[in-house]
């Protein structure tokens, strides 16, 4: 392997390393959000819901923002295949996204509105949710592309079955990862709600988890024969059964550890049956973006590399240490 | 209307409406540096006080400075996606760098500024604020960096019709990032400080909260005189630059269709594109050449000196620029006066000027708008100046009718969001630094 095609490997690597970050600190949050008006019944428990995400979420959204700048520096015609491909579904997220943020702040703020705020809370953390695994869907079982890589069908060619399960996939395992966060988050009657609640998320997660086994089945076979992919579905099992055992028993820090490996496990699944590719092409495999042409130059590659490993692990660090500050219960 | 057309509109209300945050943020951060550096030496109330009050501003204008600029950072893949593949090698590095070194940075410790108060200690609280303020600023130096490659390309060759990198410092440190970067973070400093400012002279004008607004004044004003002062140097700076490596965009600043020796800077005009020549011309003979120069006979070159098809717009970089220019004079003519009232010991009586500073808050933000529509309608027809077309730049696969879509709902959205921001920034005010400073944090 040449020098150039170790950079891609790495920086395919390090994306999905970003994605997954995002995955499990955002990942909570917008669990948290989505789960809104199950886990909480009162304005005081909405309040302490609010507090529990207050002094992270936004740190948490900046996972998003560097995997997008990463996407963009490290294979430039991946992000402008997907970002334009998917315009309408992007303008949701970005919609949703910019709602979320600000129903945070103007909830506690803007005491004549609070209902507005909770309601833009919600469907802020709920749309993404969705929206993510249906993006990521598409880009591994393909979508029309032309030889300039731009996107030429039609915004419902995107709600196809497989993307769709994906959607319902992430959401979940959202979902399931945001009642991991309450139960450690909180006590008392929320925190029985929020165990009540990571129960029924728990089977929840295993139906679509089998139901995206059925349409790879039917839609993506070829995908059956990555032996990586295997492993890490059964890791899934093996983290989803210890994730059931610690729901049952009230461990709320090994709910939230075992989420977490779930949620990698998952990703490990994509990565598996996607590398090299970053977007398939549904009609013809020589518009196929893959890490090889899609991506920038060596130079590039290099440069951001070493701004990476300058700047990941003082990020990583000062993260800790920040939810050190915060730990305990609201 | 067409899609090339739709996209730039949605550009330019995501940035415009994007930058009201940044450069308070850049303003708010540096005070509150500097009131926490106070309190970690004299430990008095009324630093962490009035400290604490500028803190909870700050959360509201950083949380809609992010929830606006992930808009920003999507929107050249989403509306510019040939953009992104033909320059893309250079122009997504200082996006990822920004949030690698800068953004993660800014908002983890903005959570401790925010709730972490009776968290951590004197000295780790400070730190904090520290980092806030360093990552504030380090980030608007990528996103400078990334602007000013498209304005000054350099550090790059083309080669199948893409933008390849070839030194990464010659591309950041390009010929017209380092004098922007301090021109806009000097602006930052002077809106965020003619804020604090304007609330502190409220403040003083309802005779509420007096020893706190006496301090925020204090304070805001000294660093309000200082830059709105030094922005005249790096205004300067800025347009000699400009001059010399964009001599189109000087052009069109200063409505010059002739290239001419002693060129005269001017004052008013009334421009006319299709005509090429102006109504009602009043400039400065030959100060043009003098400021850029040093001579009062250097050449400058006029519009006509370009081919049609490569020159800016004049009419809105001309007014833009000028605009900006008067309001800028008007700063330094308000600082003089509060020069002139701190050394007579009546900055804190005398009610017209506060009210003048009350009612000068949004003009630094009209400049900052200003500026940012001169620099890049200036830069037009080109994306990247002399690289790429603005034209050859957008998506190909996006239908004018989603982007239309998406601009009336950016529009709706921003303006409620604006609205709010409105809303609770008064309400704030109003609450009084007392009771914003105690509340817990959020």
């Amino acid at each position: 392997m040449e020098t150039v095609d170790i950079l891609r490997v790495v920086w395919f690597l390090l994306i999905g390393f970003l994605f997954i970050g995002y995955s499990i600190l955002d990942g909570f949050d917008l669990g948290i959000g989505s789960l809104f008006p199950f886990l909480s019944k009162t304005d005081e428990e909405r309040k302490r819901l609010f507090k529990s995400v207050g002094p992270f979420w936004d740190g948490n959204e900046v996972w998003l923002l560097t995997g997008g700048g990463a996407l963009f520096a490290a294979f430039p015609h991946a992000y402008a295949t997907v970002f334009s491909g998917f315009y309408l579904a992007f303008m949701f997220l970005l919609f949703s996204l910019i709602a979320r943020a600000v129903s945070i702040d103007f909830w506690h703020y803007d005491e004549k509105r609070k209902k507005i705020w909770e309601r833009a809370f919600v469907i802020g953390s709920f749309l993404p949710s969705l929206l993510f695994g249906v993006a990521l869907g598409n880009c591994i079982i393909g979508i029309p592309l032309n030889e300039n890589f731009d996107f030429t069908g039609n915004f419902f060619i995107l709600l196809r079955p497989y993307p769709l399960v994906m959607g319902i996939l992430g959401l979940f395992m959202i979902m399931l990862h945001g009642a991991s966060y309450a139960v450690l988050k909180t006590d008392g009657e929320m925190r029985e709600r929020g165990y009540r609640i990571a129960k029924k998320l728990w089977i929840l997660f295993m139906v679509a988890f089998i139901l995206s086994f059925i349409v790879t089945v039917i839609w993506a076979p070829g995908f059956l024969g990555k032996i990586p992919a295997w492993i890490f579905a059964l890791l899934v099992i093996v983290f989803w059964i210890l994730l059931g055992i610690s729901i049952n028993r009230k461990k709320n820090g090994l709910c939230f550890l075992f989420s977490s490996l779930l949620f990698i496990s998952l990703w490990g699944i994509v990565g598996s049956i996607h590398f090299p590719y970053l977007v398939r092409a549904s009609n013809n495999p020589e518009y196929n973006l893959t890490i090889y042409n899609a991506s920038s130059s060596p130079l590039t590659l290099k440069v951001m590399l070493l701004i990476a490993i300058i700047g990941m692990p003082f990020v990583i660090g000062y993260t800790i240490y920040v939810y050190k500050v915060f730990k305990g219960k609201v | 209307m067409s899609a090339v057309l739709l996209s730039r509109i949605q550009f330019a209300l995501a940035a415009g409406f994007h930058f009201i945050f940044p450069p308070t943020t850049f303003g708010l951060t540096l005070i509150i540096l500097f009131l926490e550096t106070l309190y970690l030496k004299r430990k008095e109330e009324i630093y962490l006080k009035t400290s604490n009050f500028l803190i909870k501003i700050l959360g509201i204008v950083f949380v809609l400075g992010t929830a606006t600029g992930i808009v920003l950072e999507f929107a050249f893949g989403n509306n510019w996606s040939n953009y992104s593949r033909v320059v893309g090698d250079i122009f997504g590095a200082p996006l990822a760098a920004e949030g690698i070194f800068a953004f993660f940075l800014e908002s983890v410790f903005l959570g401790v500024l925010v709730f972490g108060r009776k968290r951590v200690s004197r000295r780790v609280f400070w730190l904090s604020a520290f980092l806030v303020f360093f990552g504030a600023h380090l980030s608007g130096l990528w996103i400078i960096i990334a602007n000013s490659w498209m304005q000054t390309p350099m550090g790059f060759k083309i080669e199948g019709g893409r933008a390849i990198l070839t030194n990464f410092f010659e591309a950041a440190i390009n010929k017209s990032t380092v004098i922007r970067y301090i021109h806009t973070v000097v602006a930052g400093w002077i809106t965020g400080s003619l804020l604090v400012a304007g609330i502190s002279a409220y403040y003083l004008l309802k005779d509420r909260f007096r020893e706190y607004a006496k301090l925020l004044l204090k304070v805001s004003l000294i660093i309000f005189i200082i830059t709105s002062i030094v922005q005249l140097f790096t205004g300067h700076s800025h347009s000699v630059q400009v001059t010399h490596t964009q001599p189109e965009k000087m052009a069109a600043y200063e409505a010059l269709w002739e290239t001419q020796k002693g060129a005269p800077l001017s004052l008013f005009a009334i421009p006319d594109e299709n005509k090429e020549k102006n109504y009602l011309f009043i400039g400065i003979p030959k100060l043009l050449s003098f400021l850029v120069s040093g001579d009062t006979d250097y050449e400058v070159k006029g519009l006509k000196e370009f081919p049609k098809d490569e020159r800016p717009p004049v009419i809105i970089p001309f007014y833009s620029y000028h605009i900006m220019i008067f309001l800028g004079t008007y700063f330094i003519l308000i600082s003089l006066i509060g020069i002139l009232l701190f050394f007579k010991k009546k900055i804190y009586d005398t009610r017209w000027y506060l009210k003048v500073l009350l009612f000068s808050i949004p003009l630094p933000y009209l400049a900052n708008e200003f500026g940012w529509i001169a620099a890049e309608v200036g830069r037009q027809p080109w994306a990247v100046y002399r690289v790429l077309r603005t034209a050859d730049a957008a998506s190909p696969s996006v239908p004018a009718g989603q982007i239309l879509f998406s601009l009336i709902m950016f529009f709706i959205i921003y303006l409620f969001l604006f609205i709010i921001f409105i809303y609770l920034m008064k309400r704030f005010v109003k609450k009084g630094i007392e009771e914003v400073s105690r509340e817990e944090g959020y």
